[in-house]
């Protein structure tokens, strides 16, 4: 039930929302470009690294990695075969059995705060190519990609001998090697996320990067030479989907960790089945973002913006459906739209770029597919004007109102800077949307009122709840969803079990 | 008695009022300001801003060792700042009272205004009819501008219809000369208070008139936290009614740099038409020399030395 | 001449109520001696489904409890096996189990329910934690229950391995549709019995009696079946997670031959783990 402050609110906004005030955002003070100059350091080819060296695929074929945002190659990238994975299991078991599993927690330890170190110093070089590689923003890969990566290492080096804490009652063991699949939106941070809790629980990694986005992992492998990491320990192949199948089907793997779309997560559970090996699954999401109308409405809707917007919306727990409570519907799809239209769309290593460039050419024709499909279904499009840079993967920043539940673009994933507005009257509707879907991994609630919050977040089937703040992360903080989400967790204690077995 | 029923029932919908324009989050505000500060402002943009600093500033002095020769050479600075003439007049002198008449007989018949701190700055602890007399007097003696601060103990009491009555009644002392309604926000100490305090000031005082941080005299002055919470008050003031209210940060901007975030936030909530000193004012005394070393460092490309500037303080 | 004794006609204990298969099938069950005994409820997929749909509604209720009322109910169900010791002790003989084990089969099942019950209002102080974010936020991580869990119980130990799976299932909120034992399954009749006159809310336990074949894909591909604990052969644990991949559910499996159901190893605070969801809030921290 809306308060009597809402409605008269309303009633006020009603007054005058017609041919009311405008805000001018317009060219009276444009910014200059300011390129990030930074020296990414790649190379003009990179090679598989197995068993602690970089070596040709046994296949001998390459493929390119270009950036999304010019279009223009960036380098070549090996492709790994059958064979390279099998090598790189075998390396990786040996170095399971004769180092890395016999190595006390203290020394191996050592070795993760080292990659931490390393991985702080080269910094900005690492955020510019991330940003090359990916699309996404300089000032997200400078101010978070890479230091949440190096954040990481840094939490997971300190459990690496403090492990009689992760089960009370019960002693931990290392499962062996880890097959590891990660996606292309975060391609540091989620490798990251993948190899800190793996190696410090004692297991050794076999890893593959998203097709569109190796650079950073094989740049990453510079620093576990440099960190004098043991051959085999961890191990990168790089390739498409096949070499992903082959990476999760090894016989090697004693467990493998997938983060990507939910439908690639079911292909890979149907090919385990029966194999016995462990599974973490970090799939997809179409997370509710509910606002209330006594909500800090202008801080919701920076929250919203960063639910959506951060990262093009290329986030699994984006808030790609924001659910608005009636009497405040209106003024926060005005605010919306102000706030669009300071959004700086365009060269993503541009230090003052808010979205950069779309990943790749098939996730933007997937965007627009899904666009498409919201125009002709009837719902409301809003999209500030913006310029696009001609050549290279771009999209606006994308409002739908007047969207209902049985939209395309109320259920399926966009992985791209689109949301779609529901509205809600109620406190049980907004939770009968939020949890109406496969999905659950995430969730967002704005209200002033602290018995709501905890109601709201008791009720959402939602692994993660951000309570009047959107697109946390920490370390230390277990990541991981409900339902067609996927299943584990990924950072804190509670992640760590996920890479262990109970003795 | 009567009186007291009436004014309870006033602070009354005035709380309401206070729900109605809803909560504040505070670290939500820091990240929104922290964000500003990543802005990289380059070249062309980077001189437009400092020179548009420049022209916003309310050149300030405001000691007790105030002489009219200190104000005199502080007109002089604030009308020509610099020896190159595209560098712009300031908007204002800001003085004590007193040295109004001073002030007047520089910058008389030019753009640059005087504007006074009145109402028992910077406590405010006087009675309401000295505080009035101070006003006028001012007004009087020429003052373009009064910088009046709020009855902060009031507003913590819960005397919200006392604080809008005595804003409305500066207001009138005010005459013809634009008013700067200071909060003094670390006083008022959360983000929810400054909120709630720029809605009752903003209801009283007029389109042109201006909602102020600070005194300058307390040990928190302008962040670009209380500026972000001022200026979506006036931003949510501004669509609700289509009155358009200016604002000035003050105390604690020392830099060119600070000046370009806070400028970045106008650019990015309230839009190009905060962009002007009509709107949009800096109370700063230090500052001034530093937007010009920046400049200056611009055309030249050499970093500046800050003795090479007129009034430095800097002398080593 | 002697009284001809009434015999009880058996039937599976679903949403709080006794019923037979919607389809009315049954298969004749003979005792260890070969003699018949009973007609056994032969569950279809309906049934089936008809479970989920009264487990999926008693669930809310449920994992609302309290976790302190929880823990009452689970040991109000240890008092009720308890009381009717005897019975049960005699029913698994009946069924072939010497006379020394099935007696310990009932004391420990007994045992295995008061080790859940004291664990309902503390696994979360254990599993839950407060995470020292670098930021200005208060986070922390709480346990949900999954839903409603599917149990496919094992046949060695008809009891006690049933009530070995179900008990860390319900402990903290899930709710169970369970396949009882295929070759023994009239313990898991009787248990229903008992679940009935306990304080357990109909719907929170649904036994199931009838075939694995039948059934065990049924279990694999319904959806609204959220996570399956089973103790299943090799061929049937690859249709479960084949089933599984199409809604990304849970599995947990027994090995029933490898399990020494009388051990300690056999009641863990990680088996009432492998049916909750982690939950991680985060809020700002300031005035």
């Amino acid at each position: 039930m809306p308060t009597l402050v809402s409605a008269r609110k309303k009633a006020a906004s009603g007054r005058n929302g017609r041919s009311g005030p405008e805000l001018i955002f317009g060219d009276l003070w444009p910014y200059d470009p300011a390129p990030e100059t930074a020296d990414p350091k790649l190379k003009p080819r990179y090679e598989l690294f197995i068993n602690g060296e970089f070596v040709a695929p046994k296949g001998g074929k390459y493929f390119d990695s270009i950036n999304p945002a010019n279009e223009q190659k960036l380098a070549k990238i090996a492709l790994a075969g059958a064979a390279d994975v099998d090598a790189a299991y075998r390396a990786a078991r040996r170095a399971y059995e004769t180092v890395w599993s016999r190595m006390p927690g203290r020394e191996r330890s050592k070795y993760l705060f080292r990659i931490a170190r390393l991985l702080q110093d080269r910094a900005r070089e690492f955020a510019v190519a991330e940003t090359m590689d990916g699309g996404k923003p300089i000032k997200e890969s400078r101010d978070f990609d890479v230091p949440m990566a190096a954040a990481h290492f840094f939490y997971h080096a300190g459990w690496a001998d403090k492990l009689e804490y992760v089960a009370p009652g019960r002693g931990v063991a290392p499962l062996g090697v880890v097959g590891q699949v990660i996606p292309w939106n975060f391609p540091l941070l989620m490798l990251a996320w993948k190899i800190a809790p793996a190696l410090a629980m004692g297991n050794c990694v076999v890893l593959k990067p998203a097709e569109t986005t190796s650079i950073t992992a094989l740049k990453f492998a510079e620093i576990l030479q440099d960190a004098e990491l043991p051959p085999g320990v961890v191990n990168f192949v790089t390739g498409a989907g096949e070499t992903g199948a082959a990476v999760m089907g090894h016989p090697l793997a004693a467990k493998v960790a997938f983060t990507g779309s939910t439908e690639v997560g079911k292909i890979i559970m149907r090919s385990l089945a029966g194999t016995g090996k462990k599974m973490t699954m970090e799939l997809g999401g179409k997370a509710a973002n509910i606002v209330f109308d006594d909500a800090p409405i202008n801080q919701a809707v920076e929250g919203i913006v960063n639910g959506i917007f951060f990262n093009q919306g290329h986030v699994c727990c984006a808030g790609s459906r924001l659910l608005v409570h009636e009497p405040v519907a209106g003024e926060i799809l005005a605010k919306l739209k102000n706030r669009l239209k300071v959004l700086r769309v365009g060269d993503p290593l541009d230090k003052n770029t808010d979205i950069g460039a779309i990943n790749s050419r098939e996730q933007l024709a997937k965007i627009h597919e899904l666009v498409d499909s919201g125009v002709k279904e009837g719902a409301a499009l809003f999209q500030p004007p913006c310029r696009l840079p001609a050549k290279g993967f771009y999209f606006p920043p994308t409002l739908f109102s007047e969207v209902t539940m049985s939209h395309r673009i109320a259920s399926e994933e966009i992985f791209g800077p689109v949301l779609s507005i529901l509205t809600f009257r109620t406190v049980d509707e907004a939770i009968e949307k939020a949890n109406n879907t496969a999905y659950g991994l995430s969730a967002g609630v704005w209200t002033d009122k602290g018995s709501r919050i905890l109601k709201m977040s008791t009720e959402l089937k939602a692994g993660v709840v951000w309570a009047n703040t959107y697109n946390k992360f920490d370390p230390a903080s277990p990541f991981g969803g409900y339902k067609e989400s996927g299943f584990g967790r990924e950072g804190g204690r509670q992640g760590l079990l996920d890479y262990a077995k109970l003795i | 008695m009567v009186c007291d029923l009436m004014k309870a029932g006033q602070s009354a919908s005035l709380r309401k009022l206070f729900d109605e324009i809803g909560p504040v989050d505070c670290v939500g505000i820091e990240e929104r300001v922290a964000k500003y500060a990543t802005r990289s402002i380059k070249k062309v943009a980077k001189v437009w801003g400092l020179k548009t600093a420049v022209s916003m500033l309310d050149l300030t002095t405001l000691e007790g060792k105030d002489t009219p020769g200190k104000v005199a050479s502080l007109c002089r600075k604030a009308l020509r700042p610099s020896d190159d003439p595209a560098v712009p007049s300031v908007a204002a002198v800001c003085v004590y009272p007193s040295m109004v008449r001073h002030a007047k007989k520089h910058v008389a018949g030019t753009s640059v205004k005087v504007a006074s701190v009145a109402t028992a700055f910077p406590s405010g602890q006087a009675p309401l009819k000295t505080r009035l007399a101070e006003v006028r007097a001012a007004v009087a003696d020429g003052a373009d501008e009064i910088d009046m601060v709020i009855n902060r103990g009031a507003f913590l009491e819960g005397e919200f219809g006392e604080v809008q009555d005595e804003i409305s009644a500066v207001v009138e002392a005010c005459g013809a000369a634009a008013l700067k309604v200071i909060l003094e926000v670390s006083e008022l100490e959360t983000y929810d208070n400054i909120r709630a305090a720029s809605f009752l000031a903003m209801e009283v005082i007029r389109a042109g008139d201006f909602i102020k941080t600070s005194t300058g005299k307390t040990s928190l002055n302008a962040t670009l936290g209380n500026n972000q919470v001022m200026i979506e008050a006036i931003r949510d003031f501004y669509l609700d009614t289509g009155v358009a209210i200016g604002m000035k940060p003050a105390g604690g901007i020392r830099t060119a740099k600070q000046s370009l975030q806070f400028l970045i936030a106008i650019k990015e909530t309230l839009g190009d038409a905060w962009l002007t000193n009509k709107r949009y004012r800096f109370g700063a005394s230090s500052l001034l020399n530093d937007l010009l070393r920046q400049l200056e460092k611009e055309k030249t490309g050499a970093y500046q030395a800050p003795y090479y500037f007129s009034e430095a303080t800097e002398s080593y | 001449m002697s009284r001809l004794p009434i015999t009880k006609t058996p039937k599976v204990y679903v949403g709080g109520a006794f019923i037979r298969s919607e389809s009315s099938r049954v298969f004749p069950l003979p005792d260890a001696r070969g003699d018949f005994f009973a007609n056994i409820p032969q569950c279809t997929r309906k049934d089936l489904r008809n479970a989920v749909e009264a487990a999926a509604k008693a669930g809310p209720g449920w994992a609302k409890r309290t976790a302190y009322n929880r823990g009452q109910i689970l040991y109000r169900l240890g008092e009720m096996l308890e009381a009717r010791a005897a019975e049960m002790t005699a029913a698994l003989i009946r069924f072939g189990a010497p006379k020394a084990r099935a007696a310990r089969e009932v004391g420990l099942t007994v045992d295995r329910l008061i080790y859940y019950a004291g664990w309902a209002d503390k696994y979360e102080q254990v599993l839950g934690s407060v995470n020292p974010v670098a930021a200005p936020y208060f986070n922390f991580t709480v346990t949900e229950p999954m839903g409603v869990v599917g149990v496919i119980a094992p046949d060695t130990l008809p009891l006690l391995g049933l009530v070995s799976m179900v008990a860390p299932a319900i402990v903290s909120g899930n709710t169970v549709v369970a396949l009882a034992s295929e070759r023994h399954p009239y313990p898991a009749i009787l248990l229903g019995e008992m679940l009935a006159t306990s304080d357990l809310p109909g719907g929170v336990v649904n036994l199931l009696t009838g075939f694995r074949k039948e059934l065990v894909p049924t279990f694999a591909t319904h959806t609204h079946l959220r996570a399956i604990s089973a103790a299943v052969t090799a061929s049937e644990r690859k249709t479960i997670e084949l089933g599984a991949a199409e809604s990304v559910k849970r599995t947990h499996f027994v090995d029933a031959e490898k399990t020494d159901w009388f051990g300690d190893r056999a009641q863990s605070l990680y088996e009432i783990r492998d049916f909750l969801e982690l939950k991680t809030t985060w809020h700002p921290v300031g005035a």
